[in-house]
C-alpha cells in the first residue's frame, strides 16, 4: 500500500508544482492579458453588432434571442484558440520547453497542468464575454421586436442560463482542442492555421451543400457547428443536435485533440 | 550586430552591399529551399480545389415525374446574354411587321399584394391588401416573340420609380418621375426603326421627351407590340441571425390605358400570359377592352434573376475554398520573415544587406509573386473542375464571359499576392508568428467567413466586408446587383457592398499602411 500512496502523492505534488509553474508562466506573459482582454472585447463588439441589427417583426419569427446575443463568440473563439496555442507553442519557439521537461520529466503532467491553467483563464474571460453579450441582448433585443407579444419572455429563463454556461464550456473545449493540436505540431503559426481552418471549415462547407442529409451531417460533425447548438433556446427540435449532444461532439473533438497532442508529446523528443 | 558595422567586403560587389537583383535571388533561394513552405503553398492549391468541390459533391437534385418517369430539370429562362431571367407578365399584343410605333396613355395603376404571404399562390386574390409594388411595371413594349427570355424594349410607368425605359432584362433608364393618376397621367411612346427602339414620355401628350434608345441586334422583321402589366412578388427583407431572410407574397397590378395608337402594319389584339407566376398561376391576369380603353391585369416581372440560387452556381461558389487556402498562404508568408527572427538568421540577412527596407521589398516581391501564381493556378483549376462537377450533377451553372473569368482568376491571384504581402508586413512588425498569423487571419479570413457563411445579420456582414481587408473578396463577384430588382443583396448571397476593384483597394490600403509601419519599425529598432 505504501509505495502506491507515495507514488500517488508524489504525482500529486508534481502536478501541483507543474500547475504552479504553468500558472506563473502564463500569468507573467505580456500577451496573455491582451489576449484575454481581446476575447472579451471582440466578442462583445460582434454581439453588439448582431443584437442591434436583428429584428423580429411578428410572433413566430423563429429568431433565437440567446443565439443572436452570443453571436460574438464566433469571432471571440479565434482568440481563445490563439491563447491556448501560445501556451505551448511559445515554449517551443524559445526553447523553454527543454527546461520545462528537464524540471518536470513527466510530460503528460505538464500538458495536464497547461490544460488546467488555460481552461481556467478561458473560463474567466468566457464568463465575462458571455455575460456581457447576454446583457447587451437584454438591452437591445426588446427594442427590435423581441417582446412578450412576439413570444419572448423578458425574464432570464433557465434555457438562457444553460446557453450561457454551455457557451463558456464550449470556449474552454475550443481552447483544449487548440492546445492538443498545438502540442502535436509545435509551430504556433501552423497550429493556429490548423485550428481555425478546422473550426470554420464545417459551417462554410455546410452552407454550400444543399443535400439535406449531408448538410445536417456536416453540421452535426463540425466542432463549431455542433458545439454552438448548446446556445439554442427556442425551436430545439429543428436543431441538428440537442444542446447536450452538441457540446458532447465538441468535447469529443477536444478529447481527440488532447489525445493526439499527448501521444505525440510522449513519443518524440522535445 | 548593428547595421552600421558592415563586415569587410571580400566580394566584388560595390559598396559592401548586394545589388537588388542578388537580394531578390537570395530571398527566392531562401523561400524555395524550405520544403515546408513549398508544401504549404501546394496545400493551399489543394484545399482550395477540394473545399470548392465539397459544395457540389454534397448537392443533388432529386426529381421524379409522374409514373416514375424521370423528369427534366428545368432552369429559369435565359435572356439574350445567357443570364437567367424572369419573364412573366400579361401581354396584350399584336404583330408588327417592319417599322412602326405604339403610343398609349396610362391613367391609373393600382395593385393588390399579400403581406407576409397571407394568401398562398394559387388561391386567387382573396385576402389581398391594396397597394402597388414599387417596381410594378405597366406600359408599352416591343418584343421579339412571346417566348420567355426573348429580346424586348419597353417604356413603363412603375409603382414608385416614375417612368422607366427598360430593355433586354438588365438595362434600365429613368424618365419622368412621380406616380400616375387620372389627374396626372403619363403618355408613353415606343418607336421601332429597324433594330433601334426609341422611348419617349410625356405628361400631356403634346411635349414629348426622349428617354433613350435601345439597339436590339438581330430583331426579326415581325415582332409583337402592345401593352403589358407586370408586378413582382412582394418582398420583405429581415435582418436575422444567419444573414437575411426574405418573406413576401404574390401581388397583382391593374392598369388603365387609353388613347392607344399604333402605326405600321399588323393584326388584331391577343392577350397572352407569359411565364407562370401570379396569384393564381397567372390565371387572374387578363384584359378588357371597351371603346378606346384597355384594362390590363398581371403579375410577374421582366428582370434578371438575382437572388441566391436563382442565378445558378457562380465562380464565387467554386472559389469558396480560398478561405482555407488563404490560411495556408498566410502561415507560409508570415513564417518567411518570423522564421528568420526566430532563428537569428535576420541578423545575417541585415549584415549582408544593411538597407533593411530593401530586404523587405525583396521578400515582398518573392511572396507577392508566389502568392499570385498560387492564386491564379488554384482558381484556374477550381473554376472548371467545380463547374464540371456541378454540370454533371445537373445544377444550373451561371455562364461567364472571358472578361468575368479574367477578373475572377487574375483578381484572386492579386488578392492572394497582396494578402501574402500583408502577412509579411505584419510578421515583420510583430516578429512573432503566432501574433502575426492571428492578426491577419482575424482581419482577412474571418470577416469573409462570418459574412459569407451566413452567420451574421446582413447589416453587420456588409459592414465587415466594407471596412475590413476582407472587402477584397468583392473581386470574385461577377453577378451584379440590379437596383430595379428588389432582392436580398447580401454577402451570403454573393453580393458585396463595394465594387470589385474598390474592395480590392481596401485590402491594398491596409497592406500599404502595414508595409509603411514595418519599414519604420525596421529602421528604428535593433534586428
Amino acid at each position: 500500500m505504501m509505495p502506491v500512496r507515495t507514488g500517488m502523492s508524489l504525482l500529486g505534488a508534481e502536478f501541483a508544482a507543474a500547475l504552479h509553474a504553468e500558472w506563473t508562466k502564463l500569468r507573467t506573459l505580456a500577451g496573455t492579458g491582451w489576449l484575454l482582454l481581446g476575447v472579451v472585447a471582440v466578442t462583445l463588439a460582434l454581439s453588439l453588432a448582431a443584437v442591434s441589427e436583428v429584428t423580429c417583426r411578428a410572433a413566430g419569427c423563429g429568431q433565437d434571442p440567446a443565439k443572436v446575443s452570443l453571436t460574438g463568440v464566433e469571432f471571440g473563439q479565434a482568440l481563445v484558440a490563439v491563447l491556448a496555442v501560445l501556451a505551448i507553442s511559445g515554449e517551443y519557439g524559445t526553447g523553454m520547453i527543454r527546461l520545462t521537461f528537464t524540471a518536470l520529466p513527466r510530460r503528460l503532467v505538464v500538458l495536464a497542468a497547461k490544460a488546467c491553467t488555460v481552461s481556467g483563464l478561458i473560463a474567466a474571460s468566457g464568463v465575462l464575454a458571455v455575460a456581457g453579450s447576454l446583457v447587451l441582448g437584454r438591452i437591445f433585443l426588446p427594442g427590435n421586436g423581441f417582446t412578450a407579444t412576439n413570444g419572448y419572455s423578458s425574464i432570464v429563463d433557465a434555457a438562457t442560463v444553460r446557453a450561457g454556461l454551455g457557451t463558456v464550456g464550449y470556449l474552454v473545449l475550443i481552447g483544449l482542442l487548440a492546445l492538443g493540436l498545438a502540442t502535436a505540431v509545435r509551430e504556433a503559426a501552423l497550429a493556429i492555421g490548423f485550428v481555425l481552418a478546422l473550426v470554420y471549415l464545417f459551417p462554410l462547407v455546410a452552407q454550400l451543400v444543399t443535400d439535406q442529409d449531408w448538410h445536417r451531417r456536416l453540421l452535426q460533425l463540425g466542432p463549431m457547428t455542433a458545439g454552438l447548438d448548446v446556445q439554442a433556446t427556442v425551436n430545439l427540435a429543428a436543431q441538428p443536435l440537442s444542446p447536450g449532444a452538441g457540446l458532447g461532439v465538441m468535447a469529443c473533438w477536444a478529447a481527440g485533440g488532447l489525445l493526439l497532442g499527448g501521444l505525440v508529446l510522449a513519443a518524440r523528443d522535445a | 550586430m548593428s547595421a552600421g558595422v558592415a563586415a569587410p567586403e571580400r566580394s566584388g560587389r560595390s559598396g559592401g552591399r548586394l545589388g537588388f537583383g542578388s537580394l531578390l535571388h537570395a530571398e527566392w533561394t531562401k523561400f524555395r529551399t524550405v520544403r515546408g513552405w513549398v508544401i504549404g503553398l501546394l496545400v493551399a492549391i489543394g484545399v482550395t480545389v477540394l473545399v470548392g468541390l465539397a459544395g457540389p459533391a454534397g448537392t443533388s437534385i432529386s426529381c421524379s415525374g409522374p409514373d416514375n418517369q424521370p423528369c427534366q430539370h428545368q432552369g429559369p429562362p435565359t435572356g439574350p446574354d445567357g443570364q437567367p431571367v424572369s419573364d412573366a407578365f400579361y401581354f396584350v399584343h399584336r404583330s408588327l411587321t417592319g417599322n412602326g410605333s405604339i403610343t398609349a396613355r396610362v391613367t391609373s395603376l393600382t395593385g393588390l399584394y399579400s403581406p407576409r404571404g397571407v394568401s398562398q399562390a394559387g388561391v386567387g386574390t382573396a385576402g389581398m391588401t391594396s397597394g402597388v409594388q414599387p417596381w410594378a411595371k405597366v406600359g408599352v413594349i416591343v418584343k421579339q416573340d412571346t417566348q420567355e427570355g426573348s429580346r424586348y424594349a419597353a417604356v413603363a410607368v412603375t409603382g414608385g420609380h416614375g417612368v422607366r425605359m427598360q430593355y433586354d432584362y438588365t438595362q434600365d433608364m429613368a424618365g419622368l418621375p412621380g406616380s400616375v393618376s387620372a389627374s396626372s397621367p403619363r403618355w408613353l411612346r415606343l418607336v421601332r426603326a429597324g433594330d433601334t427602339l426609341t422611348g419617349y414620355d410625356s405628361a400631356d401628350g403634346m411635349a414629348w421627351t426622349e428617354i433613350g434608345t435601345a439597339t436590339l441586334t438581330g430583331l426579326s422583321s415581325t415582332v409583337q407590340i402592345g401593352l403589358f402589366t407586370a408586378s413582382p412578388d412582394y418582398v420583405v427583407i429581415d435582418q436575422s441571425f444567419g444573414g437575411a431572410s426574405s418573406a413576401g407574397g404574390p401581388t397583382q397590378a391593374t392598369a388603365l390605358f387609353d388613347r392607344v395608337a399604333l402605326t405600321g402594319t399588323g393584326t388584331g389584339w391577343t392577350g397572352t400570359q407569359l411565364g407562370g407566376t401570379g396569384p393564381a398561376g397567372g390565371s387572374t391576369g387578363g384584359y378588357q377592352q371597351s371603346g378606346g380603353q384597355f384594362t390590363v391585369r398581371g403579375s410577374g416581372d421582366i428582370a434578371p434573376q438575382t437572388d441566391g440560387m436563382g442565378t445558378g452556381r457562380t465562380m464565387q461558389d467554386a472559389l469558396v475554398g480560398w478561405f482555407a487556402g488563404l490560411i495556408a498562404v498566410i502561415v507560409v508568408a508570415t513564417m518567411f520573415v518570423t522564421g528568420e527572427y526566430r532563428r537569428g538568421l535576420i541578423r545575417t540577412t541585415f549584415a549582408a544587406s544593411p538597407r533593411r527596407e530593401r530586404v523587405l521589398a525583396a521578400k515582398a516581391i518573392v511572396l507577392g509573386g508566389a502568392g499570385f501564381v498560387v492564386g491564379v493556378v488554384a482558381s484556374a483549376i477550381a473554376i472548371p473542375v467545380v463547374g464540371a462537377v456541378e454540370t454533371a450533377k445537373g445544377l444550373a451553372v451561371r455562364g461567364a464571359d472571358t472578361a468575368e473569368y479574367v477578373q475572377v482568376v487574375v483578381g484572386t491571384g492579386l488578392l492572394v499576392a497582396v494578402v501574402a504581402v500583408l502577412a509579411l508586413a505584419v510578421g515583420t512588425l510583430l516578429r512573432r508568428s503566432a501574433g502575426a498569423v492571428t492578426a491577419v487571419i482575424l482581419a482577412v479570413v474571418l470577416p469573409y467567413l462570418l459574412a459569407v457563411a451566413s452567420v451574421l445579420p446582413a447589416g453587420a456582414a456588409e459592414w465587415l466586408t466594407r471596412l475590413t481587408p476582407a472587402a477584397a473578396f468583392a473581386i470574385q463577384q461577377t453577378v451584379p446587383a440590379y437596383p430595379q430588382v428588389v432582392a436580398s443583396y447580401t454577402p451570403a448571397n454573393g453580393y458585396f457592398p463595394l465594387p470589385p476593384w474598390a474592395g480590392f483597394a481596401v485590402l491594398c490600403g491596409y497592406t500599404a499602411v502595414a508595409l509603411g509601419l514595418a519599414v519604420v519599425a525596421l529602421r528604428r529598432r535593433d534586428a
